[in-house]
């Protein structure tokens, strides 16, 4: 271990690094941002490609035919629904056991938190209706999913070719896997009542009647979301709840379909070019890949199949896009398209594991894996270590200046050289850092639970409905804890205080390091994106820089702020651009339903961000104001 | 722990299926005290934290006398009079012991677990107390229920051996008959006892089968479940045919480090201890998260080396950033399914190796100090130019 132990070595590196500190965190910076932005550069990404050999070679003829008359049932579905005012749940009884299957339904109901105003419910009560077709010749160990949700006026086609397809599939003779036809009520309510009553958890307090019918452990499922009778592209969501993505091998086999059966497939509603030495042609699979990231860090299921991954269950939700092409695509050929996607997931012999978990896509044919997207994350880390290190240095050089000095002034006097040393030695203050630490996480705490707790009194005392005092409540809070240094010091016993809050941002960026790190491995786009706001923060606040030009840009750089540039972009990237006044509306209410998915979903964005990220960032404006 | 009493209740011996691994005086304990479960685990911790600290406060009054004698002596070198420690220094360190073992965070863990660990550090720490009080026959008591519990502490043997015979003024020489004479009377009283406790275990369960289960699973390793140690990985990895070969490398690495130690610090015993329980609780066949917070407990006692403690930032920041990056791929492995069990290993590994590293270092500082304290603090060189000290 010549590094660790030479100490001429050792002093030699350490001075380099203290000395030229500053210029490496930029380096490393700005190298973070290039590797990334570099990402979607076609010649840097791999094409996909199918991994799993059990998928990969049947050569079948899709034979799918009936494809008007899955229309026809839709319309029929639309009818019965518009009728009962909801779910149709007899006359789809009825229907799925007249093509043989066997039926069960599951009813469900929950409370909200607080009433969804993008959704208009709050007490939500619903019954989710299923058929299982069971396998003709092997035993019942494993199954398939194909679901489609049951939503108000929308929908009907994609219920319709689920019906349609039950009856073919019924008369085939190659299933080795039972196939169960989902129709959910509710969308994700619906299903993560049908998937905790499948897999007998209950973690997010809602309640449901049993399952009757179970078909054996789920290998995958599709969601098919198709509003209208022709289509002229198809659009894959991969995006699950907490960023979770599929195995690649999924949308790889999307993708084979698509270009065997000659659909146009697109990825964030995006169709890739071809161009990609142009410079419209990488900013276009830069949109894609950032669209990606985006919808990946908000942590919220973007189709049904969200909530199937954390089971273990590789999803994926297939969107029919009808927009103004020439060239149309009917029922049948979607038909055909889920009819080989189902006979290919029938050859599985284990789930789908051999390709990739971590991925980016700027493109539907080009992927980046987790080996290539991962250093651009690390760069930026780096610049953290290397602040924390160069702390170190500094506040051990405070240590031995007292003891050389010491030692120089008394040479030669014993008893009174005792005493002295002992008056003078002090351990490094880290019990001082202790109360800026636990007020920034009760101020933390204050912010995950106040808004919910509060909201009776809030619309008692204001004129607010719910939802906004909720979210109200949740921005007060946080400008709230903009207010605590100038009260903490009263609190605080301050040891020397150029030590303390060096003490106190060794300790916030470590803290920010090991949290970027654990928050990047399990959703990378919410870690990167946390990471490049928060990294530069970390890294130059002081109590010596100019105070007001600083506190603006933390606050611009907070995550609060982070989150309001992130939906003014998302809406940029997606092409509908808004005003502010409709960005600001919409921005509250991202900050409403990303409470309701953690109360509803189990989404750990909310709590990540409340209880550990933003504590970190207070620490930080603790030390900007530090007397 | 459950499945033995029930078991036990049955009338079907607990080890008859390959659950229980305990050994029968834990079953009877747990007999009585199975609806206070949380308060037997919390009593046993707190048992820890004040047998630490009786033992640390009188430990720390025997360095000051100790350090007193060498001062009057005049043994000291002039210059390096900084590194002697005063009392008012050494005034909170007991308190610090008790309050770095309860309040770290993995004794928190593994009292909410209810972890058989608790009670094991419990018993290991009775036993460092009255190895520091004197107490010849309680040491060997407490031992031999120690090593009953998990065979790795026998090799506290040699430190208690030889605190005792400084204690007592006995040289430690191989020629000495009183030494022998020593020996002979610790290993009667050591070996006396664990053959009292074994055979009160055999009449309380009737059998000899509880020997297989405790000892044979504690050495042989069969069960593979993940966890902080090093050894499932390789076992699960390797071939049948070699299987004996590396379980005997496995645990004689174990053992091993006992006489090289016991020859360089035989002038520092608790130290010894402190050397000898980081090492069980890192290279043992099952270690938990307990055993860490026993060494990490004494740490404070040590806290006057710091400024010889090399690479004391990067051990920390390495075991900070393992603790909270096990629980994470865990998740991604077992439940998310989307890494494997290679990424948990590499942070176990990472993990034993910042254990290993912090313990080396602080074995370096020791030995720095005390060379500092024979041959002064700022060493020149014959012709008077400044020289350092490297490590070779």
């Amino acid at each position: 271990m010549g590094l660790l132990s030479d100490p001429n070595r050792r002093r030699a590196l350490i001075s380099l690094l203290t000395r030229l500190n500053t210029p490496i965190c930029l380096v490393c910076y700005m190298a973070g941002v290039a590797w990334f932005m570099g990402l979607a550069f076609e010649p840097f990404t791999l094409r996909t490609y199918m991994s799993e050999n059990a998928m990969g070679s049947t050569m079948v003829e899709e034979r799918f035919p009936a494809g008007e008359r899955a229309l026809a049932t839709g319309r029929e579905f639309a009818a019965h629904k518009k009728k009962v005012g909801g779910m149709p749940v007899d006359w789809l009884v009825k229907t799925m056991q007249a093509r043989g299957l066997e039926v069960f339904t599951q009813s469900f109901s929950r409370t909200l938190p607080f009433p969804d105003e993008n959704k208009e419910r709050y007490m939500v009560k619903g019954t989710n209706v299923y058929g299982i077709l069971r396998a003709p010749r092997a035993p019942r160990t494993e199954a398939l999913v194909l679901s489609a949700p049951c939503s108000p006026g929308d929908n009907n086609q994609a219920v319709g070719l689920l019906l349609g397809l039950a009856q073919y599939f019924r008369n085939q003779i190659y299933w080795a896997k039972d196939i169960i036809f989902l129709v959910n009520e509710h969308d994700l309510i619906g299903m993560q009542a049908w998937l905790e009553g499948y897999h007998h958890t209950n973690t997010t307090g809602m309640d449901w009647s049993p399952l009757q019918g179970r078909g054996g452990s789920i290998q995958a499922a599709l969601s098919l979301e198709l509003s209208s009778d022709v289509i002229t592209s198809l659009d894959l969501v991969l995006e699950g709840l907490n960023g979770q993505l599929p195995n690649l091998d999924l949308a790889n086999l999307f993708y084979a379909f698509c270009q065997k059966i000659g659909v146009l497939c697109t990825i964030q509603g995006k169709l890739q070019r071809n161009d990609w030495d142009s410079v419209s042609g990488y900013s276009h699979a830069v949109q894609t890949m950032m669209l990606m990231v985006m919808k990946q860090a908000s942590g919220r299921p973007w189709g049904d199949h969200g909530l199937f991954l954390r089971y273990h269950i590789e999803a994926a939700t297939i969107k029919g896009i009808n927009s103004f092409r020439q060239y149309k695509t009917d029922a049948t050929t979607i038909g055909r398209l889920l009819e080989g996607m189902y006979r290919k997931l029938n050859n599985l012999l284990e789930r789908l594991h051999q390709s990739y978990f971590f991925y980016l896509m700027p493109s539907l044919s080009h992927f980046v894996s987790i080996g290539y997207y991962m250093p651009a994350f690390g760069l930026l880390t780096v610049i953290l270590l290397l602040r924390a290190l160069d702390l170190w240095v500094q506040l051990t050089h405070i240590f031995t200046g007292r003891y050389l000095s010491i030692y120089s002034a008394c040479i030669g006097n014993s008893p009174l050289l005792i005493k002295y040393v002992s008056s003078q030695q002090s351990s490094p203050g880290v019990l001082s850092v202790l109360t800026p630490l636990v007020i920034s996480h009760l101020t933390g705490v204050a912010l995950y639970t106040l808004p919910i707790r509060f909201q009776e009194m809030a619309v008692e005392h204001f004129p607010v409905s719910e939802t906004e005092a909720v979210v109200l409540t949740a921005i007060a809070v946080y400008t709230a804890g903009l207010a605590l240094p100038h009260n903490t010091h009263r609190f605080l016993s301050g040891e020397g205080t150029e030590q303390g809050w060096r003490v106190l941002k060794l300790v916030a960026v470590l803290y920010l390091a090991v949290l970027l790190g654990c928050t990047a491995l399990i959703n990378f786009s919410l870690g990167f994106i946390l990471a490049l706001t928060l990294v530069p923060v970390a890294a130059f606040v002081t109590p010596h820089i100019p105070k007001v030009l600083s506190a603006f840009i933390l606050v611009i750089l907070s995550p609060a702020c982070t989150l309001l540039f992130s939906v003014f972009f998302f809406q940029e990237l997606q092409e509908m651009p808004v005003s502010f006044q409709d960005g600001w509306l919409l921005y509250l209410s991202v900050i409403s339903q990303g409470i309701l998915d953690h109360f509803l979903y189990g989404s750990l964005v909310y709590p990540l961000i409340a209880l550990l990220v933003y504590p970190c960032w207070l620490l930080f404006w603790n030390i900007l104001f530090w007397k | 722990m459950i499945e033995g009493l029930a078991l036990l209740d049955l009338g079907v011996s607990p080890y008859s299926g390959d659950v229980f691994h305990e050994t029968p005086l834990i079953i009877y304990l747990f007999h009585f005290v199975v609806d206070y479960a949380e308060i037997t685990f919390m009593l046993a911790d707190v048992i820890t934290a004040v047998a630490l600290y009786l033992a640390v406060k009188d430990y720390n009054k025997q360095v000051f006398r100790k350090q007193k004698f060498a001062l009057e002596a005049d043994r000291y070198p002039l210059d390096c009079l900084e590194l002697i420690r005063s009392p008012k220094e050494m005034y909170y360190i007991p308190l610090k012991v008790a309050m770095f073992y309860l309040l770290n965070p993995f004794t928190i863990l593994s009292c909410v677990a209810k972890s058989t660990c608790g009670l094991n550090n419990a018993v290991i720490a009775l036993f460092i107390l009255s190895t520091i009080k004197g107490n010849v026959l309680l040491s060997a008591i407490f031992l031999s229920l120690a090593t009953y519990q998990s065979i790795y502490p026998l090799t506290l043997c040699a430190p208690a051996l030889l605190y005792l015979m400084q204690r007592q003024y006995i040289p430690v020489n191989f020629r000495r008959a009183s030494f022998w004479w020593f020996i002979v009377q610790y290993a009667f009283m050591y070996l006396g006892s664990l053959f009292v406790i074994i055979c009160l275990s055999f009449f309380l369960l009737g059998s000899w089968d509880y020997l297989p289960s405790v000892y044979g699973f504690i050495l042989s390793v069969p069960d593979l479940t993940p966890n902080i140690g090093l050894f499932w990985y390789f076992f699960a990895e390797m071939f049948e045919h070699f299987r004996l070969f590396f379980l005997c490398v496995f645990q004689i690495n174990v053992f091993f480090y006992t006489i090289p130690l016991s020859i360089k610090l035989k002038e520092h015993p608790v130290f010894l201890i402190f050397m000898q329980l980081a090492v069980i609780s890192i290279f043992k066949s099952y270690p938990t998260v307990g055993d860490i917070a026993l060494y990490l407990a004494f740490l404070p006692v040590w806290s006057h080396l710091h400024r010889f403690l090399r690479n004391i930032f990067l051990v920390s920041c390495v075991l900070l950033a393992c603790s909270a990056l096990f629980p994470v791929l865990w998740h991604l492995w077992i439940y998310a399914g989307s890494a494997n069990s290679n990424f948990y290993y590499a942070i176990t590994l990472l993990f034993n190796v910042a254990q290993i590293l912090l313990v080396s270092d602080y074995f370096y500082a020791f030995l720095r100090r005390e060379h500092h304290l024979t041959y002064g603090l700022y060493l020149k060189r014959k012709d008077g130019s400044e020289a350092t000290l490297v490590l070779k």
